[in-house]
């Protein structure tokens, strides 16, 4: 026990818990903190231009790393520009610690300045959160908040502290052992219901592994653990947009991704299995399709930490609540122990196969050098180019997303960072900056849309303050694709407000933050374009320019089934059903 | 098109949760958010320490929304504990307290008496002109005195909403 100003006890909690890195933006209800952070030698605080994309570069750190992002900002504008970033962590079951500041206490209440009550707000959009009202409360309050962020299901806390509250002495405690009162998530699987799924996966006949975020959260001992259980079994794998880089994509039993923009194999395989094992997925929906459709004739074994999202949205017939990696490895253990080799699935691959040969996947484009880039084109020779380098790679949020969840393949976990939940538009590039802070010597990646990145292009200032080398690749067709394919689907291509207009010159804009800029306007210039974006040192801002109207598909509509999937442009209509309209 | 919403059948949940600030605006806001139901709500601390507080919500849905509450509820960080009182069947006690005023003179004065008497409802206050009951008893019950006071100058009802707890020797 030491008496310190609380301030001092926010940074000497975050030296304790081992924070080397604090995103944020000062203001006048964080004075004190940052003060005590003023040439601190161990925390880094890395200043951003805009509150929200302190969030995203924390998530982006956090996904990257898997050791939770820390953010600190004021009060009032600080922290409800902060909203969209703690929401965004909450969907995507990211850890992230958020320290805002408060007006003093005794204003608190009276619509002070730069007052807004956080906790109130924060209350639903965070795994837990504080007003802290007491400097003796800030140490235990820190150290619990970072134990509920990162234990269980990995979540945002936002701790809110009042400025006086920073300015008071108390005495800094470090409690012994977190074992808070209430919050103990259940880690360890239950040993009856291993048993069960070991049989039923021994009996299936046609299993598929069905895979998300929580693979990544349980750390890259989970991805092995799946990695080993699916040699054993012999059983094809889809995942998630967030679960992929937990099983590799050059494996022959990786089916790709599934859900509305999935591969047409990962779909029709879920949809004809009798047996899926889920692991770490919530059956969200955009990977379900239309409930009432989907996989019909399957037995289910859902493997989560949370138990709320078990039976959430699909009825499964075993549920295992526990740690996907701890789930895995009691699952691998048991087959072992059972003596089980794996029951022959060639017909099952047989059909698999047949599926996969529709090569759902491919697009037509024109090949001579002075033709128009195909966005999925662009994507597949980025990832081409760089192969063995090990890239990390972020994306903003539409048909960019998608192509790059499609084209570009991922050998391990916590290299692809997307914003799967929420659909954030303006996450990549902050999440960009996050990764390359934590990662300083790789090449780091932000496949963005032109509409996407505007949303914190701003962050183009950090990245020259710190002199990071992110790399920003843009698939630039000059509109909201996502939203004009949408307009195209449903609404006869009335296309209202989603043409990028007034675009700024990103070349120009490059030069202006002493970034360098490259265009790509043809297919001939693009394998060169993109080896002169790795080679050059420092930041760099690529604007492909790809082909405006391409859509992305494979697709399910909405309201549509697993099997019910549009392959090509001609299969769209044009028009929909209010039922299907209302679906987002 | 129309929007469907499906019926259910009627749960009481009984939570533990931390007696803090924001707690109850945690649990309700939690309803809200989800669209579940909250026919009735009540809360109060229950230990020596003011450390817990129990909160007695009658909500209703179909099964599934019903175990989804539930483990949506278990999940907050400072809910201690949920039970769900129906899956004891009719092993539990509910009981709600409603004071009830009555104004009016003549037979229908004597005849509000009469019938709180039948429900043993007491007397906690008179004027010449008005009774307050305080009746105790289940939801139907306290409906159904109601009901009938309609008939005798019913002009103010406060309900408590419902408490409840299983029977036998467990505690929660």
């Amino acid at each position: 026990m030491t008496e310190m100003s609380g301030a001092d006890m926010v940074v000497q909690a975050l030296v304790d818990l081992g924070v080397d890195t604090v995103f944020g933006y000062p203001g006048g209800a964080v004075l004190p903190i940052y003060d005590a952070l003023y040439k601190h030698p161990t925390i880094q605080h890395i200043l951003v231009r805009h509150e929200q994309a302190a969030t995203h570069a924390a998530e982006g750190y956090a996904r990257s790393t898997g050791k939770p992002g820390v953010v600190l900002v004021t009060s009032g504008p600080g922290a409800t520009n902060a909203v969209t970033g703690i929401t965004d962590a909450l969907l995507d079951s990211i850890p992230m610690v958020v320290l805002t500041g408060q007006v003093s206490t005794a204003l608190i209440g009276t619509d002070a300045f730069q007052e807004c009550d956080t906790v109130g707000i924060t209350r639903h959009c965070t795994k837990h959160n504080y007003l802290v009202m007491d400097p003796d409360r800030l140490g235990p309050i820190m150290h619990e908040a970072f134990h509920i962020a990162t234990h269980g299901r990995p979540g945002p806390v936002v701790i809110d502290i009042p400025k006086n509250v920073q300015v008071a002495t108390g005495q800094y405690v470090i409690p012994e052992k977190i074992a808070h009162k209430s919050y103990r998530p259940q880690v360890e699987p239950d040993a009856d219901a291993i048993a069960a799924a070991v049989a039923m996966i021994a009996a299936a006949e046609r299993p598929i592994f069905y895979t998300g975020g929580g693979v990544i959260n349980a750390g890259p001992d989970a991805s092995a653990a799946l990695r080993q259980l699916v040699a054993l079994t012999g059983a094809p794998v889809t995942s998630t947009l967030m679960g992929l880089g937990a099983f590799p994509s050059d494996d022959e039993k990786w089916l790709g991704m599934l859900g509305m923009h999935g591969t047409y194999e990962a779909n029709m395989a879920m949809n004809r299995a009798d047996l899926i094992i889920a692991v770490g997925a919530r059956f969200d929906d955009r990977v379900t399709g239309r409930l009432d459709a989907f996989s019909p004739d399957s037995k289910k074994i859902h493997i989560d930490i949370d138990r709320s999202s078990i039976n959430k949205i699909v009825p499964v017939d075993l549920a295992i609540v526990g740690d996907a990696g701890r789930a895995l490895d009691a699952i691998i253990a048991g087959w072992q122990a059972a003596g089980h080799n794996g029951r022959d699935l060639g017909e099952w691959w047989r059909r698999v196969d047949g599926w996969r040969a529709t090569r759902c996947l491919d697009f037509p484009e024109k090949k001579d050098a002075s033709a128009e880039i195909m966005p999925q084109r662009a994507v597949k020779a980025l990832f081409d180019a760089t192969r063995g380098l090990d890239p990390i790679i972020t994306t903003e949020v539409g048909q960019h997303q998608m192509w790059a969840a499609q084209h570009f393949g991922f050998a391990a976990p916590n290299r692809w960072l997307t914003s799967g939940g929420l659909g954030t538009m303006g996450y990549g590039f902050p999440a960009s900056v996050g990764a390359q802070i934590a990662h300083p010597d790789r090449l780091v990646i932000c496949i963005a849309g032109e509409a996407s990145l505007q949303m914190n292009i701003q962050e183009m200032g950090t990245v020259s303050q710190y002199r990071l080398p992110v790399k920003i690749f843009i698939l630039n067709n000059e509109w909201m694709g996502m939203v004009r394919q949408w307009q195209e689907l449903t609404y006869e291509s009335r296309y209202s407000n989603s043409y990028s207009d007034s675009l700024p010159d990103f070349v120009k804009l490059a030069d202006a933050y002493g970034w360098t800029g490259l265009r790509i306007d043809n297919l001939g210039q693009l394998e060169d374009g993109i080896k002169k974006m790795i080679e050059t040192p420092g930041p760099v801002i690529v604007d492909c320019r790809v082909a405006q109207l391409a859509n992305c598909f494979p697709m399910i509509p909405s309201g549509a089934a697993h099997t019910e999937m549009l392959l090509q442009p001609s299969d769209v209509t044009g028009t929909m059903d209010d039922e299907a309209k209302a679906l987002v | 098109m129309k929007i469907k919403t499906e019926a259910g059948e009627r749960h009481v949940l009984a939570i533990t949760v931390d007696n803090e600030a924001g707690v109850l605006a945690k649990i309700t806001g939690l309803f809200t958010a989800r669209g579940y139901n909250i026919e009735s709500l009540t809360v109060a601390d229950i230990t020596a320490d003011h450390a817990l507080s129990r909160i007695t919500i009658v909500t209703s849905g179909p099964p599934p929304i019903i175990d989804q509450i539930i483990a949506q509820l278990d999940r907050l960080v400072p809910v201690h504990k949920v039970i769900d009182l129906n899956d004891a069947g009719e092993a539990h006690v509910e009981r709600e307290i409603a004071l009830v005023k009555v104004a009016g003179t003549g037979d229908k004065r004597i005849e509000a008496l009469r019938m709180a008497d039948v429900f043993r409802a007491k007397v906690v206050d008179t004027t010449l002109t008005s009774f307050i009951f305080e009746i105790t008893g289940t939801s139907d019950k306290v409906d159904r005195f109601i009901a009938l006071m309609r008939e005798c100058g019913l002009v103010e009802v406060g309900r408590t909403g419902v408490v409840a707890i299983a029977r036998g020797s467990e505690a929660l």
